[in-house]
């Protein structure tokens, strides 16, 4: 078995016992990358690997020094590319950004590497977020290793397909709609959204600021709680970052499930699911007897109205967040020397691909005087109308599951061109955005020879009792091991 | 007979906090940088940046809300107001829209004592500055200074009550004076702390329906103010009674030339499509918090005129020159509690203290001349040891040194001689050496006296207490008369 095979724990744990070095796994996920990422193209940066090696050498020594370091210490890792990282570019994948250089760190990548991991390149994205495919990156797709004719999902799919392809033992993603757990589903990973609040946002270039979120993409549940444990926590820098006790999610690992209540609203398992996915759900759902878990059917009515709602929420705050990219102060800027207003539309023009152009323009529209109310105002009614169907559920039930994606892994261009069938990808993922809840997707089986996402959703903050029973489920599901095969350089060519 | 007239304005004033830091970020809230030296990715709006608001400003802006009577809103939020401008680094700003800080104040104008108007506020927001454009003629192309950038400021909205551009100068003053009260702010107008757009419109005297506006803009000085507005009344006066109508637009005062010009026409007025900002809570205050900032307010200026007017006997003019500033009015009190003659603290402190003042250029509490040093003085005065004259160039001494006024007169010798044994030697020396006076006041002209008093005067450099020198002059002459 090669390191890079391993899941973050257990290099850590081979860390810790001195069984290798991090260089050691640090050579070794350099190694892979450059057998695969031809293929793959998860990154869009990768760093000089001399530099990336010295960090690894810098943490061993500190570990042979006895320094007390987080269990991840010495672990390679990667960031999705609209995560600021101080002198190196960070592009969210955009023409618009593609020479800029925070001069400052997010907090989840000084968090990350206060902890000691080696952070080894960024990873590819639908151009600022806005997709659910990768095919909306300004650079190059990104191809899901199970399949490489098909997408990794979006848009953290570089997060999510580099993982999968074991070029990195885990990684973040950030998620306004789906865009860590979809992805996490289509590629078989392990991909959390954290209660809205959980992660500081500082640092993290905003899409939709009420629905962004942070998480990580791991290899298996365990890791997921352990990268957690690392990012989690109040940062005042973040007004929207919330004020409470740290929690050690890894301990909340191999803890009793029995006696949890889960209820499986109805409306995620009708229209639009794939057969084989709901199959493959429930199928994984049937161990819960044996936990002693109580599953039960519920309603949530208000999902039907979940994907309007989102769409003009996330837009309006996009349309807002994304104007400062006016090629003023940094990023591209189109030749334009005498017109204000002209530079503006060319830089804009030039600089930003169709989906983002066309979801400026839905927000342009929605935020619009004269249809501020209809639409703006409604979806926020709506907004609340989502989290009270949460709430009511959450009274009576400890968490709610459904399936992450209501497809497996599609064919790269299939739905590029349609957008509505696009945005259907993220039906059942976008409500935990709304209601600002916590929602995981694990690995569940395979459909027609590709992973199948199972969503578990709980309370406001309860990612603890999430990790919990996902640990033991996860156990039990046997999706553990299965790896893609990625095919040599040679096919790529008749692949793409 | 020509129709009459009423002129109606409305003012919205921008005035810049005196935090210590900006109002999302940890930049200093300072002016007079170099450019685009006191910013930062917050401030800058660099990808990924969030705002944090800052407490104190907060604060301040409740401060001046109280001040002006405001109800204080339980729940208020921040909105953003999406533009496009060089300046705006975000391309919005974030402020507040449908739910501001603060409404329904008022504003007392008083003069000489007397309630000209009440003016009501409609609101108080607070929102964060924008950077400063600077352009070069030579190059032909433009500069961004971000400095400014999240400064933050208040703004401040009448209702459409003033009724002249003398009001609107009025209002500005006493707003000032109330928010330099408050400490909500410097108001340097020259610095840009404080800036004043207006509303104006006419209509016909009596009519109660408001007649089209015109905005104005780029008004620099309180005395742009109302230069301007005096201007866009006659323009629309003009228009008015030539049968036409003010089109609604927004002018800019043109300093030079003395006129408003058009710049932009209502149809090209922005959408600004405002929209709860996602990245900051709202505001909620509870009652307790609004009660402690109120407790620590200042007693403000026109209610201190008008104690002073009634405790103290001042009259409307002397009060308000000594409210004029907190620091100023604090002193009078103060000096008072030492020296409790009201009339002459006040005549001390218009006439010479002011003019001191006003010839360094500083002011009251940037001096080391204190309420103890203008009450001590007073007391030399009183106690004869020092002529008017004499007080005069002690308070000079005292103020450019910070000495004491007793210490000043010790170690110059300047107390006034009224030792009888010391003055008698120079009076019977006087008396020889102008033989022709003393004769003349012999013959009966008694006005030649204030000649000899003045030449005792001359002799003991203006020390000599001038009424014994008279009353001993008297008794001498009067014996060389008789005797």
């Amino acid at each position: 078995m090669e390191l890079y095979e391993m899941t973050a724990y257990e290099a850590a744990t081979a860390l810790q016992k001195k069984e290798v070095t991090s260089l050691d796994l640090t050579e070794s996920v350099l190694k892979r990358i450059s057998e695969v990422e031809d293929i793959i193209k998860g990154f869009i940066t990768v760093f000089d690997n001399e530099k990336v090696l010295l960090q690894a050498q810098n943490i061993d020594k500190l570990l042979a020094e006895g320094k007390e370091m987080s269990p991840l210490a010495g672990i390679p890792m990667a960031l999705k590319d609209n995560m600021c990282t101080r002198g190196v570019p960070t592009t969210c994948a955009s023409k618009i950004l593609k020479e800029y250089r925070p001069p400052y760190d997010a907090h989840v990548a000084e968090k990350l590497q206060e902890a000691g991991t080696i952070l080894v390149g960024k990873a590819n994205m639908d151009e600022f977020a806005m997709g659910s495919s990768t095919e909306n990156s300004s650079f190059y797709h990104t191809r899901n290793p199970w399949d490489i004719s098909r997408v990794p999902g979006g848009s953290s799919g570089g997060s999510a397909s580099l993982v999968a392809a074991d070029e990195i033992f885990f990684s973040l993603g950030s998620d306004t709609g789906g865009s860590v757990r979809q992805p996490a589903s289509l590629c078989g990973v392990v991909g959390l959204k954290p209660t809205y609040g959980l992660i500081s946002r500082y640092g993290l270039i905003a899409f939709a600021s009420s629905l962004d979120q942070i998480g990580p993409l791991t290899k298996d549940v365990r890791d997921c709680a352990l990268v957690l444990d690392i990012i989690a926590g109040n940062d005042p820098r973040d007004s929207t970052s919330v004020p409470r006790e740290k929690e050690k999610y890894a301990g909340y690992l191999g803890r009793e499930v029995r006696g949890f209540k889960i209820g499986l609203p109805r409306e995620y398992f009708e229209e639009g699911i794939e057969e084989p996915v709901r199959k493959v759900v429930m199928e994984a759902m049937a161990h819960c007897g044996q936990l002693g878990v109580e599953v039960e059917e519920v309603s949530m009515p208000n999902t039907l109205y979940a994907l309007p709602c989102y769409y003009l929420v996330a837009t309006a705050e996009a349309s807002s967040n994304l104007a400062r990219y006016d090629g003023i102060q940094y990023g591209f800027r189109a030749p334009e020397e005498d017109n204000l207003i002209a530079l503006y539309r060319k830089t804009r023009n030039q600089g930003f691909g169709p989906e983002v152009k066309r979801r400026i323009m839905l927000g342009t529209y929605a935020l619009s005087s004269g249809y501020y109310d209809a639409y703006y105002l409604k979806a926020l009614k709506v907004r609340t109308l989502i989290r009270q169907d949460f709430e009511r559920v959450f009274q009576d039930y400890d968490l709610i599951v459904t399936p992450t994606s209501p497809t497996t892994a599609f064919v790269r261009g299939e739905k590029i061109n349609n957008p509505l069938t696009m945005y259907l990808s993220d039906i059942f993922t976008i409500t935990a955005n709304l209601a600002g809840v916590p929602a995981i997707s694990i690995p569940c089986g395979l459909a027609g020879g590709l992973p199948v996402g199972l969503q578990v959703i709980g309370r406001p903050f309860d990612e603890g009792r999430m990790l919990q029973f996902c640990f033991t489920l996860e156990k039990l599901l046997g999706f553990k091991g299965l790896k893609p095969s990625i095919p040599a350089k040679g096919v790529l060519r008749d692949a793409s | 007979m020509p129709p009459e007239y009423e002129v109606v304005i409305g003012l919205e004033t921008h005035v810049e906090l005196l935090t210590e830091s900006k109002i999302f970020c940890s930049c200093p809230n300072r002016f007079g940088e170099a450019p685009n030296t006191n910013v930062c990715p917050v401030c800058l709006g660099l990808p990924g940046s969030l705002p944090v608001f800052n407490k104190n400003a907060l604060e301040l802006a409740l401060r001046a809300a109280l001040a002006l009577n405001c109800t204080i809103s339980s729940y208020s939020k921040f909105d953003r107001k999406n533009y496009f401008y060089p300046d705006l680094p975000k391309a919005y700003q974030i402020s507040q829209y449908d739910k501001p800080l603060a409404r329904d104040g008022y504003l007392d104008l008083v003069k000489d004592g007397r309630l000209v108007r009440t003016v009501r506020i409609e609101r108080l927001h607070l929102e964060e500055d924008a950077g400063k454009l600077l352009h070069s003629s030579e190059e032909a192309r433009s500069y961004v200074d971000y400095n400014r950038c999240g400064v933050p400021l208040v703004e401040i909205v009448t209702a459409p009550d003033l009724r002249s551009p003398e009001e609107a100068h009025l209002f500005l003053e006493l707003l000032r004076k109330v928010l330099l009260y408050t400490g909500v702010s410097d108001c340097k107008m020259e610095e840009g702390s404080l800036r004043c757009d207006a509303n104006i419109s006419l209509r016909l005297a009596g009519s109660d329906t408001l007649g089209r506006k015109v905005e104005i803009k780029n008004m620099n000085s309180f005395k742009a103010v109302q230069r301007g507005l005096e201007y866009e009344v006659n323009r629309q006066e003009e228009i008015l009674k030539a049968g036409g109508q003010v089109a609604m637009e927004t002018r800019r005062w043109n300093e030079e030339r003395g006129i408003t010009v058009e710049m932009r026409g209502k149809e090209e007025e922005h959408d600004y499509r405002y929209f709860p900002e996602p990245d900051l809570p709202p505001i909620v205050l509870n009652e307790d918090f609004i009660g402690e900032i109120r407790s620590k307010l200042p007693e403000l200026p026109v209610q201190r005129c008008f104690r002073l007017i009634e405790e103290y006997g001042l009259s409307p003019y002397q009060a308000e020159i000594i409210t004029s500033s907190k620091n100023l009015a604090d002193y009078f009190e103060e000096t008072l509690e030492h020296y409790p003659q009201p009339q002459k603290v006040t005549n001390w402190l218009i006439g010479d203290v002011l003019g001191l003042l006003n010839s360094m250029g500083k002011e009251i509490n940037q001096v080391t001349f204190t309420p103890v040093h203008l009450s001590g003085l007073l007391k030399l005065l009183d106690t004869g040891t020092l002529s008017g004259r004499l007080a005069k160039e002690v308070l000079e001494e005292s103020f450019l040194t910070g000495k004491h006024p007793e210490e000043v007169v010790q170690e110059k010798g300047l107390a006034q001689i009224s030792d009888e044994q010391k003055l008698l030697p120079v009076i019977d020396d006087v008396l020889k050496e102008n033989s022709n006076a003393v004769s003349d006041y012999a013959r009966g002209n008694k006005k030649t006296i204030g000649f000899l008093v003045g030449q005792v005067m001359q002799r003991t450099r203006g020390q000599a207490n001038p009424q014994l020198v008279t009353e001993l002059l008297k008794k001498q002459l009067d014996r060389v008369e008789y005797g």
